[in-house]
């Protein structure tokens, strides 16, 4: 049986084995993707993100056991940094999962960030398509940390929750910039610690500064190591859902994101043929010469390349 | 090979000492490999669930307790019945000599105890991959 | 302890030593190494002198055995009075077996029991869980209920020895059923002395048998504490161990930063519990490693000693001198064993011992040869113990208090490692106290790096270790280990199915019930364990009912 079949039929070693090829640009697993798309969209992406050590994988692991509860299928993508010295990465957020593993309607999986030139968000996009085809009605993806590659992933989600802890101090600073804007709904996670209510009232600030819209995110406290509140937090998520559903907002949602999609994938693969032709013949390393002694400038130099490209074609 | 090595580093059973499995989790790492560490106290069942779920090249798995006869084979046992057979077991940790040949038998590829250089794991990794 | 003038004088010839010697030496022959260091990576100079301890005052800062600030010792005639208690840790399979061993072990000359539990009694599940499979018996005994704890110490009077047991997260329930069976016995609870390990902070940081979330381990911690000063006042209610910490790869100064960091969170935590410190404080002991760096170890138990009375002192206003004793026991390193040429371990088991014993130990366990194989035999046991007599009575060290003070290299690597321990503990402090630095990941990170770059010290042959990455040889000769029978795990089974069909079920019921509701309040929970174990409650079910209400710690991933 061929791994379309399997994938078809619920075997999550297909399932794997499909993500894996996916990861590892294998043309195989593309063409089946691409036999399969119309299959998928019925999943609902949730998007998990937050600064390091806010407790992403274990709220994780608590949603996720309370769609279980509901009879849901749930699919986790948990994505932690790739080293940029050695290439390889510890992957550990199964840790805070491992009674879900056993579970026959969960599938998890761990991908490294492999730092590529927006790889990443394309390996992230496959997985999430393998799993809405092997038929899960949750996704997950759970990011490491509040950066911009953070934000894009995050970013082809229908929902994101962003989890944050109390006493943050500056970082909550640093965050406001760029992702305040994305989330839809805050999770407080650890409320139990001081200083729980002072971010939710900061963070209800910034919210109030927001141009008004008629979706206004809820900030929601919570602590996932003593299963608090995650039912909350749930139903918020849903409130969600229901109102991109009942607004018609869901397909301008998935829309903009697939607009994002395709144009990730067209620019990465353009970039990847300009970096393979600008290599190819030391050109780019000999322009970089030029402009250094300044024997040309970069505006000529890019043109330069440009203009390879699109003779070439 | 253009993919990074993908390796499930575990502690099967209840021992709570994971100073080898850690450097050996980094050793990995370091040599540009992909660890999806699991952590303490995992059944076989749920060390056979990981190791689908992320689909991995190498199943590394470490046990200071003695229960090595036990649990290994049990791990290997159930990829099998699985119908997995191309991913590399191994196994480490404070193992007698004398049970070294029963392991390898039951399917483990290689043991390797106190003393091993993490170098050693990480070549023996590169070059005994099954797929 | 020098003036100026002495100092002035030594310095100046220091100089001269170095230019008319040192260098017209060095220019003939280079030094084996460009950089010395000790075992835990501390730069070591060529040559120590009163220089280096210049700014020392005797009085404050070594001051006599058995007074403040107790760097010599805490007892004021150490071991020309009584030598420390030899204590092997032991236990494996059955009960029976276990209380074999131990009567050897008394027969032989041994003070002191010291019980291993295996893993299933340790995380608190019973042997016929299905996590308890392939494990039970493996690494010590299998506890399931009383009536293995009543085999346990079948004919060992409980008020004639004192027991050591190594139980952690469930560790009020093996102390009751200690108790019960004593009571069994028509020993008094006034009479027991022992110790039960109760540090749940370092399963958390390294060794990694842990049940409970912090909090409520903690609180059992503390009704432990409250319990024992009332009924069982001889009872050693805590080992607050860097053992672990250091096996898990640790430094000698991070071994002794962290274990203290931990007690001083375990002093906040009963003080906070409402308990005055001086009525606990004394019943605190320690437990270290005994690595090979001799005096580097020594250095760390001086260091250890100093450190603690300050903290006791001036940080909790303790009063009593018995609360700010350290007082100690060691273990010799298992992770510095290694399973090629185990018969060197034999002399790597008598240095460590030797550091124990000059750094002024309690008591001590000697690890056999064969451990980085498996189980120790009875015959390697028996080596590890002859270690320790041979020591005690055979090398002189024991005849005076503290020997090796005033050696100026002892002298100042005990103020190093006092010192960078002291930083250690001020940054935990700033994190929150070490729970919080724990819930960080900040000390097992530490850890971390400091096992992974001991690791790759040896690989590249910077770190010699005999036998593994030099000197190596054809090992031809087994040596016969110790295996446990799988049977074992069979008859414990068995056992259990019995003892549930013979006990009365209704009060085992009704006795869990109560515990759980008192699991819910704020009462002491000893009382209820108490009459749970007495009933024959297993100790397994007593666990699950504390999980229900109390959940489950998650391990952090750190790398």
């Amino acid at each position: 049986m061929n791994l379309e079949e399997q994938l078809l039929k619920g075997s999550k070693r297909a399932c794997a084995r499909l993500i894996t090829m996916i990861e590892n640009n294998d043309k195989e697993a593309i063409d089946i993707l691409k036999k399969l798309f119309y299959k998928s969209g019925n999943a609902y992406v949730i998007g998990i993100t937050g600064p390091p050590g806010s407790g992403k994988s274990t709220l994780t692991d608590k949603l996720t056991k309370e769609l279980r509860k509901a009879g849901k299928k749930v699919g986790i993508v948990a994505i932690d940094p790739t080293s940029p010295f050695s290439g390889g990465a510890i992957l550990g957020d199964r840790i805070r999962m491992s009674d879900l593993a056993l579970d026959k309607d969960i599938f998890i999986r761990s991908m490294g960030t492999r730092g590529s030139l927006g790889g990443m968000s394309k390996s992230t996009w496959g997985a999430v398509k393998v799993l809405d085809i092997f038929g899960c009605d949750y996704i997950f993806i759970e990011t490491v940390g509040v950066g911009q590659s953070e934000v894009d992933i995050v970013k082809t989600a229908d929902t994101v929750l962003m989890v944050m802890v109390p006493n943050l101090g500056d970082d909550i600073q640093a965050i406001k910039a760029g992702i305040m804007e994305i989330a839809d709904v805050f999770a407080i996670n650890k409320s139990d610690l001081d200083g729980a209510d002072k971010t939710k009232v900061e963070i209800e600030m910034n919210l109030d500064l927001n141009e008004k819209t008629d979706y206004r995110q809820p900030v929601i406290k919570v602590s996932a190591g003593q299963n608090k509140d995650i039912d909350v937090l749930l139903e918020k998520i849903l409130d969600h859902k229901k109102y991109l559903e009942e607004n018609n907002k869901l397909e301008e949602v998935r829309i903009r994101n697939n607009k994002l999609e395709v144009l990730k994938m067209v620019e990465e693969e353009l970039m990847k043929l300009i970096l393979d032709r600008a290599i190819e013949g030391d050109l780019i390393d000999n322009l970089a010469k030029k402009v250094t002694l300044r024997e040309t400038d970069p505006y000529t130099a890019k043109d330069d390349i440009i203009q390879l490209i699109t003779k070439g074609e | 090979m253009d993919r990074p090595i993908r390796v499930l580093v575990a502690k099967p059973g209840l021992d709570g000492h994971d100073r080898g499995a850690k450097v050996i989790a980094r050793s990995l790492r370091d040599a540009g490999m992909e660890v999806i560490y699991t952590g303490l106290r995992q059944t076989p069942e749920q060390i056979v669930a990981a190791a689908i779920q992320e689909d991995v090249d190498v199943v590394a798995m470490s046990i200071l307790s003695g229960a090595h006869n036990h649990l290994f084979p049990k791990v290997v046992n159930l990829l099998k019945e699985e119908g997995v057979d191309d991913m590399l077991i191994l196994g480490g940790g404070v193992i007698p000599e004398d049970d070294i040949p029963f392991l390898i038998e039951s399917g483990i590829e290689a043991v390797f105890t106190p003393g091993t250089s993490t170098k050693d794991v990480v070549d023996f990794v590169t070059n005994n991959l099954k797929r | 302890m020098f003036d100026d003038k002495k100092i002035d004088s030594i310095k100046s010839s220091v100089e001269s030593w170095d230019k008319e010697s040192i260098q017209k030496s060095l220019a003939r022959f280079p030094e084996r190494k460009e950089k010395f260091t000790t075992g835990s990576n501390v730069e070591v100079n060529r040559l120590y002198t009163p220089i280096d301890i210049a700014d020392m005052d005797y009085n404050e800062d070594l001051g006599f055995p058995g007074e403040y600030p107790f760097t010599r010792g805490v007892q004021s005639t150490m071991y020309r009075g009584r030598l420390w208690t030899m204590r092997q840790y032991a236990g494996f399979a059955s009960a029976e077996e276990s209380n074999q061993r131990y009567k050897y072990l008394l027969d032989q000359g041994q003070t002191g029991l010291s019980v291993a539990f295996d893993l299933p009694t340790q995380i608190g599940y019973d042997s016929d869980d299905g996590l308890s499979e392939g494990e039970v018996g493996k690494v010590g005994v299998a506890i399931d209920s009383l009536k293995d704890m009543e085999v346990l110490f079948a004919g060992i009077p409980l008020d004639k020895v004192s027991t050591s047991m190594t139980i952690n997260a469930p560790a009020s329930v093996l102390l009751a059923m200690y108790i019960a069976v004593a009571e069994k016995q028509g020993v008094s609870r006034e009479k027991l002395r022992g110790t039960i390990q109760n540090d749940i902070l370092k399963e958390y940081i390294a060794r990694g048998t842990y049940i409970f979330p912090p909090a409520e381990s903690m609180r059992l911690i503390t009704n432990i504490f409250e319990y024992c000063s009332k009924e069982v006042p001889q009872w050693n209610t805590i080992s607050i161990s860097g053992y672990h910490i250091r096996e898990a790869g640790s430094t000698a100064a991070q071994e002794v930063a962290f274990t203290l960091a931990d007690g001083i969170a375990y002093v906040e935590a009963a003080i906070k519990a409402g308990l005055d410190v001086d009525d606990f404080a004394p019943r605190l002991s320690f437990f270290f490693n005994a690595h090979n760096d001799l005096l580097e170890e020594v250095a760390k138990y001086r260091a250890a000693r100093r450190l603690w009375a300050k903290i006791m002192k001036e940080r909790f206003n303790a009063k009593s001198a018995k609360s700010m004793q350290l007082k100690f026991h060691t273990q010799t390193a298992g992770s510095t064993l290694t399973a090629q040429q185990p018969d060197n371990n034999i002399i790597r088991v008598t240095i460590q011992t030797l550091a124990a014993v000059l750094g002024g130990t309690q008591s001590l366990h000697t690890n056999s040869r064969d451990e980085a194989l498996a189980l120790p035999t009875e015959d390697s046991v028996r080596i590890a113990l002859k270690t320790q007599q041979i020591v005690a009575h055979e090398s002189g060290v024991t005849e005076t208090i503290d020997p090796l003070a005033g050696s100026y290299y002892i002298e100042s690597l005990t103020n190093s490692i006092e010192e960078e321990a002291m930083k250690y503990i001020e940054t935990i402090d700033e994190l929150g106290g070490s729970p919080k630095a724990i819930e960080k990941g900040y000390i097992q990170k530490e850890i971390q790096n400091a096992a992974y770059k001991y690791q790759m010290e040896v690989e590249s042959l910077d770190r010699i270790v005999v036998g593994v990455n030099k000197y190596q040889i054809e090992e031809t000769d087994k040596k016969e280990l110790l295996r446990v029978d799988k049977s074992v795990e069979i008859n414990q089974r068995e056992k259990l199915k019995v003892l549930r069909s013979e006990r009365n079920n209704e009060e085992v019921e009704r006795n869990l019930v109560i515990l759980k509701e008192k699991a819910q309040s704020d009462e002491n929970l000893m009382p209820y364990i108490l009459d749970a174990v007495k009933s024959y409650a297993t100790l397994g079910e007593v666990c699950n009912v504390l999980r229900e209400v109390f959940g489950e710690y998650q391990q952090s991933v750190i790398l």
